[in-house]
């Protein structure tokens, strides 16, 4: 068999496999077109169209095992559990950061306040505490750089985790979501959450007004 | 004399204010970015701009290349106050006509050295 005899028959079974497909193909579909491929080759095998059946069924089973180990990292719950869940955290880290420098901040102000009454040489050492706090203040916007950083660092993942759900099909995502739910109680591992964060926290009423209903 | 401060964290604007009031100086405006500090500078007489970096939508930088680029804001001693501490940052700064450049965390004896090398005895 001539070199552009192959050519032409790889050629028609391409145009077959193009008519059923189109010219893109999913990453899902690459094993069907691989097998129609071979399909239409059946009967017709060289040792040279072995080795590359070979190849190809190879390189198939990779990408098998690939999409399987993807589907086992769960990106459906990277993204929308863990990632957003993470953001929510450090957001809360910084307003919480934020009100508590505000505080320290209007408790300094009172105290410079007061200088103004106090002997010059108490005015001077209060004044010289007053400033020690306004310094210190100052990791507030230090803590929120970097933690903005992170946030930003996680965003990152989260478009790319979003790229791989695009490549691989879009029910690695429902796969991811639809494990939500626990199906079993919590452990002692599971109601180790920390802190609540604010919008979904239960207050001291909240937490009176449960332990009453065992009553 | 009127100082601009510039700074998108709130609580940082109210720290250099108060630093600067124990410095002497009361007379403080506030801007919470490179624009509205441009704006601001623009249409008032300041002696000197104290500013961080890192802003948006303009930044710290763009708003030091907008006053040098001002006949009339271009002598404004321009100190800049920031996180941003790669010998990079501070050739770009020194580049664009920076006065002086302040590390964040700072403390209030390196805002008075550094005011007093722009501005002399105060």
């Amino acid at each position: 068999m001539s070199g552009k005899g192959v050519d032409r028959d790889l050629e028609l079974r391409l145009e077959v496999i193009r008519r059923e497909h189109g010219d893109t193909v999913h990453v899902d579909q690459i094993g069907e077109v691989v097998r129609s491929l071979l399909d239409s080759i059946a009967g017709d095998i060289s040792a040279g169209d072995l080795r590359l059946y070979r190849e190809v069924e190879s390189l198939a089973q990779y990408i098998h095992a690939a999409r399987e180990e993807i589907a086992a990292l769960r990106p459906g719950d990277i993204k929308h559990r863990f990632i957003a869940s993470a953001t929510d955290e450090l957001d809360a880290i910084v307003g919480a950061t934020e009100a508590a420098t505000n505080e320290i901040m209007d408790a300094a102000e009172s105290l410079e306040s007061v200088t103004s009454s106090l002997e010059s040489e108490a005015a001077d050492k209060l004044a010289e505490i007053t400033t020690r706090i306004y310094e210190a203040c100052t990791f507030q916007d230090i803590t929120g750089q970097r933690i903005t950083k992170v946030v930003k660092a996680l965003k990152d993942i989260e478009d790319r985790v979003e790229g791989l759900v695009k490549m691989f099909g879009a029910e690695y995502e429902k796969e991811g979501a639809a494990k939500d739910k626990p199906e079993t109680p919590p452990s002692d591992q599971d109601l180790l959450n920390g802190p609540q964060l604010p919008a979904a926290a239960a207050n001291q009423a909240d937490i009176d007004a449960l332990l009453a209903s065992f009553d | 004399m009127n100082v601009l401060i510039v700074d998108d964290y709130k609580t940082m604007l109210r720290i250099i204010r108060n630093l600067l009031k124990q410095l002497g100086f009361n007379n403080v405006d506030e801007a919470t970015d490179g624009a509205m500090a441009l704006q601001m500078l623009r249409v008032g007489t300041y002696g000197l701009v104290i500013s961080d970096w890192n802003m948006e939508p303009m930044t710290g930088l763009q708003l030091l290349r907008e006053v040098r680029a001002d006949p009339k804001l271009k002598p404004v001693p321009f100190i800049m106050v920031t996180a941003e501490s790669k010998s990079e940052n501070v050739i770009a700064a020194k580049e664009a006509g920076v006065s002086n450049y302040i590390v964040k965390p700072f403390n209030a004896e390196t805002l008075k050295n550094k005011m007093t090398s722009v501005l002399g005895d105060f």
